[in-house]
C-alpha cells in the first residue's frame, strides 16, 4: 500500500513576484482510500493537483510531498528494493519520474494531441512507465551496465526499438479492450485521436481510461465530474470505484459538488480554503457543505487564527 | 600560379575527367557557367543535337535572368555565387571517387547513419556505389513484370538515348520550360541524372516506382531531371529520396521534375528529402494534369540551410484535381520556404493543399503558395490549410498565401494556424509517463501524421526517426 503525504507544502506561481497559492497543505492518502478535496474557486485545490504531478508553472517554497511504497507496490521489479528506494521525495522528481512511481493526475482540461491514436499514445506511455521504472529501482551498477549498452546502435529502423521489455502491439489491444469495457466505452475510441475532437464528457472518461490502464498507485482526479451529464457521472464514477477496488488505486477527488460524492463515497472529505486544508471529516461532512456552504468553515479558520 | 593552384587544378581535372584527362583539360580553365562547359557536358553524355541545343538555350536564359532577391521574406541566396557554379560541380565528382570509402564521408552524414542505426552494409549502400548495386536488384527484378506492360523506368540520361522521341516532346518543353525561373534555366542547362518513368494507356503500377539512391552516384547528381509520364487512365506512385541525407560536399542542388498526367490517369509523387546543412535546395517541380487526371504531391523538406521549393500542378482539363501535402522542418540556421502552387485552368477542377512547418531554435518557415482560378474555371474549388508548429520564441513561421481568384462560381477556403508546442500539451504526456523528449516527439508525430500516414511504411518509419533526430538538435 503507498501513501502519499504532504507535509506544510508551500507553492506560489513560478515567475518574478507570482502569487503565493498553497500556504501550508497538509494531506495523507493511501492506496484504496478515496479523499475527496473540495472548496471555493481559487482556493488552490487544482494547483495542489498540479503541485503533486510536477507542474512547472508552480515553484515549490516550502514543504514537501513524499511516496511511501511496500512490497506491493514494488511487485514488479526483479530485484529486492532497499529501504532507500521506497520513500521517494516527489519534488525531486520529473513530472514522468513521478508517473513511473505510480502517481497520476486526470485533468480537468486534458491536452488534445492531433494525429496521435490512442492506442498508439497508451501503449508508449505504458512502456515509457515500465522503462522508467526500470531505471529508478534498478541498482548503480546495472545503470552503469546500460549506459554503456545505449551508447550503440544495433538495430534498424526497420526493425523498430529492441523493446524487449516492452508491451507487444496485440498484447495491448487486449488490455486496452478489456479496460474500456469495463468502462463501457465505445470501441472506435481506440483509433481516435488523443482528446481530439472529444465532448467534455469523453475526455473524462477517457482521463479514468488512463488511470486504469496505467494502474497508478495514487489518483489525482482534478474535477472529473465537471460538465458531465448524468449518465456520464455515473459512467465515470463506475470508473473511479473500479479503481480502488479492482487496482486498489488511492484517489484524491478534487470536486466543488456533492453529486459525485452520490456515487463515489469519499472515506474523507478535506476543505481547502485560501491555499491550506481548513477542515477535515468523514462523508457527513460533504454533505453539510452541500446543504450550509463554505461560509462556515472560513469563518471557523478566522475565528480560530 | 602557385604550386597549392597547380595541384588543385591537376586534382580537378583527374577527378571530372578521368576517362580522358588530356582533351578535357582545357575545361576547367573557364571560370564560371559558359557554352563551352555546356558543351562538354553534353558530349560527355554522348547527347543527341537536339538536347545540346536546349542545354545551350537554357543557358541563354539563365544568363539574362535576375537572382530573385525581391520576395518577401525569401530566403537569402546572395551566398550562391553563379559565376562560381563549375567549382561547384566539382567536388560532387570527388564524392563519385571517394564513396567506397566510408570515412570519407563528413561527420554529420556519418553520424545520421549511425542515429538511424542503419547497419554497415547499408551504410556502404547508401553512400554511394553499393546502393547503385542494391537499387539494380530491385530495379531489374521489377523491370521484366513492367517491361511486358510497357512501362518503362530508367535513368534520364539512358532515356535520352533510348526513349529519344518521349524525351525530347516532353523535356522542359510544356511542363517546365527553363524560362519559367532562374533555377529552372539553370537546370535546364546542366542537368545531369535522374529518372524516367512512362507508364502506357490504362496500365495500374501497383507498387511504388522508387529511386533510391541514384544521386550519389550520378557524377553530377545534384542537378537531376525526373519526368513521368503517365498516359491516359493509367497509375503510378513515385518516390524520390530516402530519409537517408543525400551525399552533398556541394552546395547547390537544382533539380527539376515534370510530371505529365494523361486523362483519367493518377500519379502521386513523394519525396523525404534530408539535405546537408550547407546546402542551397532550389527546384522546380510541376505537373500538367489532364481531365479528370489527378496529381498528388507528398513532400517532406528536411536539411539545407535554405530551400525553395513550390510544387505546381496546372489543372489543364475539366475535372482534374490535385493534393497538396507538404511538410517542412527548420532548425539553427536555416531556413525552408516552401508551399504549392496550384492553377485552376478549367471548370470542376478541385485542390487541397495542406502544409506544416515545424521550427526550432531560430529556425524559419515560410509557407508561400499560390491559388490561380481562371476566369471560366467554374464550379472548382480550393482549400488551404497551413499549420505552423514553434518550439521556442526565436523561431519564425510565415504564411504567405496567394489567392488569384478570377471565377465567382467557385469555392475557396483557407485556414491557416501557428502554434508553439504548448507547455499544458508536453506537461500532459509528462504525466502519463513519457519524458520532455518522448513527449514532443510525439506532439510532432502526430503533427506530421497527414505525411507519414501517405508513405510507405519504411518511409515514414524513417521519416519519423529523422524528425527525432532533428528535435534532438543530433543531425548535422
Amino acid at each position: 500500500m503507498a501513501t502519499l503525504q504532504i507535509n506544510n507544502l508551500h507553492a506560489k506561481v513560478a515567475e518574478e513576484g507570482g502569487e503565493t497559492i498553497l500556504r501550508g497543505v497538509d494531506l495523507e492518502v493511501d492506496s484504496g482510500e478515496i479523499h475527496a478535496l473540495m472548496g471555493p474557486n481559487g482556493s488552490g485545490k487544482s494547483t495542489t493537483a498540479k503541485v503533486i504531478a510536477g507542474h512547472p508553472a508552480y515553484e515549490v517554497t516550502d514543504g514537501e510531498i513524499t511516496l511511501l511504497l511496500d512490497d506491493e507496490d514494488v511487485a514488479d521489479i526483479d530485484e529486492e528494493v532497499p529501504a532507500e528506494k521506497r520513500e521517494w521525495d516527489l519534488l525531486a522528481l520529473e513530472p514522468n519520474e513521478r508517473a513511473a512511481l505510480g502517481i497520476f493526475l486526470g485533468f480537468q482540461y486534458p491536452a488534445e494531441i492531433e494525429g496521435v491514436t490512442m492506442t498508439n499514445f497508451l501503449r508508449q506511455a505504458l512502456n515509457a512507465k515500465s522503462e522508467e521504472r526500470e531505471e529508478l529501482f534498478e541498482n548503480e551498477e546495472e545503470a552503469e551496465a546500460d549506459a554503456d549498452e545505449e551508447s550503440g546502435y544495433d538495430t534498424s529502423p526497420m526493425e523498430g526499438p529492441a523493446d524487449d521489455g516492452d508491451i507487444g502491439v496485440a498484447e495491448f489491444q487486449q488490455l486496452l479492450k478489456g479496460k474500456m469495457e469495463l468502462l463501457d466505452m465505445d470501441e472506435k475510441f481506440a483509433q481516435r485521436y488523443l482528446n481530439a475532437g472529444f465532448s467534455g464528457g469523453e475526455k473524462k472518461q477517457n482521463e479514468v481510461l488512463q488511470a486504469a490502464i496505467l494502474e497508478p498507485a495514487i489518483a489525482v482526479l482534478d474535477e472529473i465530474d465537471s460538465g458531465l451529464d448524468i449518465d456520464r457521472l455515473q459512467d465515470v464514477s463506475e470508473g473511479i470505484n473500479a479503481l480502488r477496488d479492482e487496482q486498489g488505486t488511492g484517489v484524491l477527488q478534487i470536486t466543488h459538488y456533492q453529486r459525485i460524492l452520490d456515487y463515489v463515497e469519499p472515506d474523507h472529505v478535506h476543505v481547502m480554503i485560501d491555499g491550506e486544508i481548513a477542515q477535515s471529516g468523514g462523508a457527513d461532512l460533504a454533505k453539510k457543505l452541500e446543504d450550509e456552504g463554505y461560509d462556515w468553515v472560513r469563518e471557523q479558520v478566522y475565528e480560530t487564527a | 600560379m602557385s604550386s597549392d593552384q597547380d595541384h588543385l587544378q591537376e586534382t580537378d581535372t583527374e577527378a571530372r575527367f578521368e576517362f580522358k584527362k588530356e582533351e578535357r583539360s582545357s575545361f576547367q580553365a573557364e571560370k564560371g557557367l559558359t557554352e563551352e562547359t555546356i558543351r562538354v557536358i553534353s558530349e560527355d553524355k554522348g547527347e543527341p543535337e537536339w538536347m545540346l541545343k536546349r542545354r545551350l538555350r537554357a543557358l541563354e536564359q539563365f544568363q539574362k535572368m535576375p537572382m530573385p532577391t525581391d520576395w518577401p521574406g525569401q530566403p537569402d541566396l546572395s551566398e550562391v555565387d553563379v559565376d562560381q557554379i563549375i567549382p561547384y560541380i566539382r567536388p560532387d565528382v570527388e564524392t563519385r571517387e571517394s564513396v567506397d570509402d566510408w570515412t570519407d564521408l563528413p561527420d554529420d552524414i556519418k553520424d545520421t547513419f549511425d542515429k538511424l542505426g542503419i547497419p554497415e552494409a547499408e551504410k556502404n549502400a547508401l553512400s554511394g556505389v553499393g546502393a547503385q548495386y542494391e537499387s539494380e536488384v530491385v530495379y531489374q527484378n521489377m523491370q521484366e513484370q513492367w517491361e511486358e506492360k510497357g512501362v518503362i523506368f530508367c535513368n534520364m540520361d539512358e532515356a535520352v538515348q533510348e526513349h529519344e522521341d518521349l524525351v525530347r516532346e516532353h523535356f522542359m518543353t510544356k511542363c517546365v520550360p527553363p524560362s519559367d525561373n532562374k533555377f529552372a534555366a539553370l537546370h535546364g542547362a546542366i542537368w545531369s541524372g535522374g529518372s524516367f518513368v512512362y507508364v502506357p494507356e490504362d496500365t495500374v503500377v501497383e507498387m511504388p516506382v522508387q529511386a533510391y539512391f541514384r544521386m550519389n552516384s550520378e557524377g553530377m547528381g545534384q542537378f537531376e531531371h525526373t519526368l513521368i509520364i503517365a498516359e491516359e487512365g493509367s497509375e503510378v506512385h513515385y518516390i524520390e529520396g530516402c530519409s537517408a541525407p543525400k551525399y552533398s560536399a556541394f552546395n547547390l542542388h537544382s533539380g527539376g521534375v515534370e510530371v505529365f498526367v494523361g486523362e483519367d490517369a493518377h500519379v502521386q509523387y513523394s519525396t523525404v528529402q534530408n539535405w546537408s546543412k550547407n546546402t542551397y535546395n532550389l527546384n522546380t517541380k510541376r505537373a500538367l494534369v489532364e481531365a479528370d487526371g489527378r496529381m498528388e504531391w507528398i513532400s517532406g523538406s528536411m536539411g539545407s540551410k535554405a530551400t525553395m521549393l513550390y510544387p505546381a500542378s496546372i489543372l489543364k482539363g475539366r475535372g482534374a484535381s490535385d493534393n497538396h501535402i507538404t511538410i517542412a522542418f527548420a532548425g539553427e540556421g536555416q531556413n525552408i520556404d516552401t508551399g504549392a502552387k496550384v492553377y485552376h485552368n478549367a471548370p470542376n477542377t478541385k485542390s487541397t493543399i495542406e502544409s506544416k512547418s515545424i521550427s526550432k531554435d531560430g529556425g524559419r518557415t515560410n509557407y508561400r503558395g499560390l491559388v490561380h482560378i481562371a476566369d471560366g474555371a467554374s464550379d472548382s474549388s480550393t482549400a488551404v490549410e497551413c499549420d505552423a508548429l514553434m518550439f521556442d520564441n526565436e523561431s519564425t513561421s510565415d504564411t504567405m498565401p496567394y489567392m488569384e481568384i478570377n471565377e465567382s462560381k467557385v469555392d475557396v477556403a483557407h485556414e491557416a494556424t501557428v502554434g508553439k508546442i504548448g507547455d499544458e500539451d508536453i506537461f500532459y504526456l509528462q504525466s502519463r509517463g513519457l519524458d520532455d523528449d518522448d513527449a514532443k516527439q510525439m506532439i510532432v508525430s502526430g503533427f506530421i501524421e497527414p505525411l507519414t500516414e501517405e508513405l510507405p511504411i519504411e518511409y515514414a518509419v524513417e521519416l519519423n526517426r529523422l524528425v527525432e533526430l532533428e528535435m534532438e538538435g543530433s543531425l548535422g
